[in-house]
């Protein structure tokens, strides 16, 4: 099963961590993306540019409006991705769990949809 | 069929031979393994220009130890120790036939996960590259090559060898080979449209080594019967969708597009299955295929059979999946109320996962007691819960129907 696994932060909150809290949720996370390289469980993964940099775009009656900022106002922001394939979703759980932004906010495990179906 | 596609075919049908003749002489599977990869590639670049050699299985043999041997020469030199190759015994004189089914075994080691033996088996065995594999499965190469490394370092780790296990351990290791088969067959069936269409390769694969494994394997009833579930079913896989990619039910596809080719070889494949060996799932489940295969329209379905055969397959593979097609079952003979009490012995069942597949079946089933809003409900929860696109599509229809009739 192919999952997402999208990380969250609050970026008031990790402006106020110190360097080596920064550092740690940085190497923890490298560490756990050599891991599933090696594994071969990592499909995909990148970090986001700053919630600032967003742009979002609504078409309405076929006229473009493109405005700076995100869709949604919250506190958290989405700040990267990765993109699983996991033999069960208890081993993509242990992944989410072991994920640092966990620890200060969270992160969402979502299933992929798959272009494959049974007819029934 | 193309020069190229009969160049794929030889080279795929050579792959386990030249792989099996070289870890006889070598030893060292992954070391091998790697360097028929890279003769396999050779052969597809060269072969179209400079023709087909004369023995092509010598060619391969020879392309692929001059690869092993630079390698392990590399290695000598890197490690500074004895050369694993010059230890080797002889090798004795093993029938092509007998390494195939030896590399089917390894490659579907218990050690491995199911995705691993998938892709070891359709690389070692099957002389498909890494590159076509990732396709089928929609990963990077990249991810695909570390998949398959690593499933070649496990099987050394766990002290796999190449050689066929007695018996009744290779009884034992057939069943997960068979179900690493039926898996690659199901891979390529479920795909639908889109992105995805080079899929259906893996079916022709699957057919193509489960009739290598029944070769070699004639007597075994379970081998014949796999085979037998694959034509049955894929002799459906022009009817099963439409050209948009959406699902068409069992019950609503045009028979005329099922290939009756593959219908009558699985039938009779089944037939002479079930009356000389051991009667086993795989042989069950193709005889209730057979069965649709055979009405000529949804109405003439002989129900009566279907029932008692899934009440046989119950008896030997107890599993809900099994149950829900019971279930289907028994509401066509006994109407929709069995069925669905049958059903509410499967509530809360932790094998099931919460998956969607037990919603739809009560959906059908109340769709058929004609209740109504009931059926809409079950419709809808399936299709939040289905991770597929085209079962919440079905899913999804089959509720607005419903809601607008």
């Amino acid at each position: 099963m192919k999952y997402m696994l999208l990380i969250y932060q609050n970026p008031a909150n990790w402006e106020a961590l110190s360097e080596g809290e920064r550092d740690a949720v940085m190497n923890d996370a490298t560490a756990i993306v050599n891991e599933l390289t090696e594994s071969g469980e990592l499909i995909a993964g990148d970090g986001l540019a700053d919630s600032s940099q967003t742009k979002t775009v609504r078409v309405r009656d076929g006229v473009p409006a493109i405005t700076d900022g995100p869709f949604i106002e919250a506190k958290e922001h989405l700040v990267g991705y990765c993109l699983l394939e996991c033999e069960t979703l208890e081993r993509a759980t242990e992944i989410a769990v072991r994920w640092p932004d966990a620890r200060h906010w969270a992160v969402e495990l979502r299933p992929l949809m798959i272009a494959s179906g049974e007819e029934m | 069929m193309t020069t190229e596609d009969r160049h794929q075919d030889l080279l795929r049908e050579l792959a386990p031979q030249v792989l099996g003749a070289l870890v006889h002489r070598y030893g060292r599977f992954d070391a091998c393994e790697d360097a028929v990869q890279e003769a396999l590639l050779a052969a597809a670049t060269q072969w179209p220009q400079a023709g087909v050699p004369d023995n092509p299985r010598a060619w391969l043999v020879t392309v692929a130890s001059r690869r092993l041997t630079d390698e392990l020469r590399r290695e000598h030199a890197r490690r500074r120790r004895e050369d694993a190759a010059a230890a080797q015994p002889a090798p004795a004189p093993v029938s092509d036939r007998d390494d195939t089914l030896a590399l089917l075994v390894l490659c579907c080691h218990p050690a491995l996960s199911p995705a691993s033996q998938i892709a070891l088996t359709l690389r070692a065995v099957g002389g498909l590259s890494t590159a076509q594999i990732a396709r089928a499965f929609l990963v990077p190469e990249a991810t695909m090559a570390q998949r398959i490394s690593r499933a070649k370092q496990s099987i050394k780790a766990a002290g796999a060898t190449f050689a066929i296990p007695p018996e009744p351990e290779l009884a034992e290791r057939l069943r997960v080979v068979l179900h690493v088969l039926y898996l690659i067959f199901n891979e390529g069936y479920s795909a639908t449209a889109g992105p995805h269409l080079q899929r259906p390769d893996l079916v022709r694969e699957a057919i193509r080594l489960t009739r290598a494994v029944l070769a070699l394997r004639h007597d075994d009833g379970e081998v014949a019967g796999l085979l037998a579930l694959m034509l049955l079913t894929d002799a459906r896989r022009a009817a099963r969708t439409r050209p948009d990619g959406a699902l068409v039910p069992l019950a609503e596809q045009d028979r005329s597009l099922w290939r009756q080719d593959e219908i009558d070889e699985g039938t009779a494949l089944v037939t002479d299955a079930l009356a000389q060996a051991p009667v086993g799932p795989y042989q069950v489940q193709a005889a209730i295929a057979a069965i649709h295969a055979e009405a000529r329209r949804a109405q003439d379905t002989d129900w009566q059979q279907i029932l008692a055969l899934y009440q046989l397959l119950e008896g030997m593979a107890r599993n809900p999946v099994v149950t829900l097609n019971h279930a289907v079952a028994l509401a066509m003979v006994q109407g929709p109320h069995a069925g669905l009490d049958l059903l509410a012995t499967l509530d809360g069942d932790p094998r099931l996962g919460g998956s969607h597949r037990l919603d739809a079946v009560r959906a059908h089933l109340l769709e058929m007691a004609g209740d109504r809003d009931a059926a809409v409900e079950a419709y809808r929860a399936a299709a939040r819960r289905t991770t597929s696109l085209p079962e919440k599509r079905h899913l999804e229809g089959r509720a607005a129907r419903l809601v607008s009739a």
